[in-house]
């Protein structure tokens, strides 16, 4: 079990409504030191306003935050100095240049003058901005300003690091870069990423949070998201088909379904026999196998199925 | 930190043409303007030379010069001010500044400290101007002094106002035009005023201004821009927190 000391940032039923909409609605969150977060859900799920709170941008209607035991609504000026935070639109002045701009980011956060200079030249090389310190920010493509962006979240070594769609408008070797980045960064630091893409948590978050309508839908380890999927589907297709009716009788897949021509599909559970059933069928009879390959559960489908539940719950509810 | 955001504000100014513009029109208007007091002074200089207690080349050049800058300047001032932070609205920079270890306070100082810290620089600028008087002939410190005190104070109200209008809205040209609209109205309330002991005169930061130019420097003149001005400010990191609340 981990120290209660190392949750580095938690929150408790936090609530915010604009109007009469909840935008988020009793939300529950602790991240543990050098711990990935992912915040998934689809877009206007409350994953944006979460992090505004998060970071102090936004009150909250009710609820606490903390961050390494500091709450952040009774002294923010100290809890904020432990965040760092990238929004959805990165805040960048245009007009300065990079080495301008990290710098008084850096001056913002209260770095000492002495580390200031390190900090920077640091903070580029871990970004890769090394050569583009004395560029104009106004003239940096869509990918290097999001690495300014990150690079000012993570300048003053915050405790904990909040990223709202880090990757999104990048090309996909950027992408892969600031996942790299990413991944590294939880090395010292806890993260919490939010994102509607699904792979990007697979592939750099050890934890999810599934949020829609303002609330938490599902979480787990990543493990854990993998194997609430294993109900797997396998597409089965043959040069001499038999009729449903055969198949379903000789194989026992009673809830099979023909896609197309020759092609059929078939529910089998990770720890079923049925693969081999319907290959002792298919030689029996000769209907000349041509493929059997299991067809696994994506993350879209869990997510689609759990937000489209939600919704279903919250229509029966009303 | 107030020094950071001041610094940081007076450069993005300078990263603009606009306050290049300002500085060169400013400059070569007031010059303009000197020069035309310096000229007049000297034809009338024959017939007041009659009267008992002749006004000084100081209160006519120097005088009519900053009352020409503290109209001027409102132009300056909502160019410059209008910005400040509808911009960093519209294009969400703000929220670097609000995840930032900063109170409101210290933004809205830091910002009013930046503009202010620019429009020193033509008010230097005048002030060299009026002390070349000294150049060709005995000129009245004291008043030099008085004028540019009252100058500066009158620019830290018409700041203050500027940067709470922004502070309202994401739109630099809305947040223009009311501070332009609001400054407009405050000048007309001194300008048109009948009766000089008015209470809309008294409103009216002009009013005090002229009389702290003219040599009058008491507390009640100074405290009301000195008032003025913290309300304004208090009222704009009143408006950040706000923003904070709402969203």
């Amino acid at each position: 079990m981990p120290q209660p000391t190392d949750i580095t940032l938690s929150a408790h039923r936090l609530t915010r409504r604009y109007g009469t909409g909840l935008a988020v609605a009793e939300l529950d969150l602790a991240l543990q030191r050098g711990e990935v977060l992912g915040l998934l859900g689809p877009n206007g799920a409350g994953k944006s306003t979460t992090m505004q709170m998060l970071t102090g941008n936004l009150a909250p209607s009710s609820g606490s935050i903390a961050v390494c035991g500091i709450d952040l609504l009774e002294q923010p000026l100290l809890a904020k100095a432990k965040i760092g935070y990238l929004p959805e639109t990165p805040p960048l002045y245009r007009e300065m240049t990079v080495d301008e701009f990290l710098t008084f980011c850096g001056r913002l956060h209260r770095l000492p003058s002495i580390e200031l200079g390190s900090a920077v030249q640091e903070v580029k090389a871990r970004c890769g901005l090394a050569d583009m310190g004395r560029r104009l920010i106004a003239h940096l493509s869509k990918g290097y300003q999001q690495r300014v962006g990150i690079a000012q979240a993570i300048l003053h070594k915050p405790d904990v690091v909040i990223l709202d769609e880090p990757t999104v408008g990048l090309d996909p070797n950027q992408i892969r870069e600031i996942r790299t980045l990413i991944r590294e960064l939880s090395a010292n630091h806890s993260v919490i990423l939010s994102t509607h893409i699904l792979p990007e948590v697979e592939a750099v978050c050890d934890r999810v949070h599934i949020m829609h309508q303002g609330k938490i839908v599902f979480s787990d380890s990543i493990e854990g998201l993998r194997r609430s999927q294993q109900t797997e589907t396998l597409l089965v297709g043959f040069s001499r088909p038999p009729t449903l009716a055969e198949f379903q009788n000789l194989t026992g897949a009673s809830d099979a379904q023909i896609l197309e021509k020759g092609l059929f599909k078939v529910h089998c559970t990770a720890d079923s026999t049925r693969a081999e059933t319907i290959t002792q069928a298919a030689t029996a009879h000769a209907w000349g196998l041509t493929q059997l390959s299991p067809e696994r559960t994506s993350l879209e489908d869990v997510f689609a199925g759990l937000t489209r539940t939600e919704e279903k719950n919250s229509q029966a509810s009303v | 930190m107030i020094r950071t955001l001041a610094w940081k504000e007076f450069r993005t100014l300078f990263a603009q043409p606009l306050a290049w513009v300002i500085l060169a029109v400013v400059q070569f208007v007031m010059a303009m303007v000197f020069f035309w007091y310096l000229s007049q002074y000297f034809e009338i200089l024959p017939r007041i030379q009659q009267l008992a207690n002749p006004p000084g080349v100081t209160e006519v050049v120097v005088g009519g010069s900053f009352y020409f800058a503290a109209i001027l300047l409102q132009v300056a001032v909502v160019l410059l001010s209008m910005r400040l932070f509808s911009d960093e609205y519209r294009n969400r920079t703000i929220a670097l500044l609000l995840s930032a270890p900063i109170s409101s306070t210290e933004i809205a100082l830091g910002k009013f400290c930046g503009l202010m810290l620019f429009l020193l620089i033509p008010v230097a600028l005048l002030t060299i101007m009026s002390a070349s008087l000294a150049l060709g002939g005995v000129v009245d410190w004291g008043l030099i002094g008085a004028n540019l005190l009252a100058l500066v104070l009158l620019l830290t109200a018409y700041s203050a106002l500027g940067l709470l209008i922004s502070s309202l809205t994401a739109h630099p040209l809305l947040a223009g035009f009311g501070t332009f609209m609001a400054l407009v109205f405050l000048m007309l309330l001194n300008i048109l005023a009948t009766d000089p002991n008015a209470t809309s005169n008294y409103l009216s930061p002009l009013n005090h201004f002229e009389t702290i130019a003219k040599g009058l420097i008491d507390t009640a003149n100074l405290s009301f821009l000195v008032i003025v001005t913290t309300t304004l400010l208090v009222l704009t990191s009143k408006i950040l927190d706000r923003r904070r609340m709402q969203g």
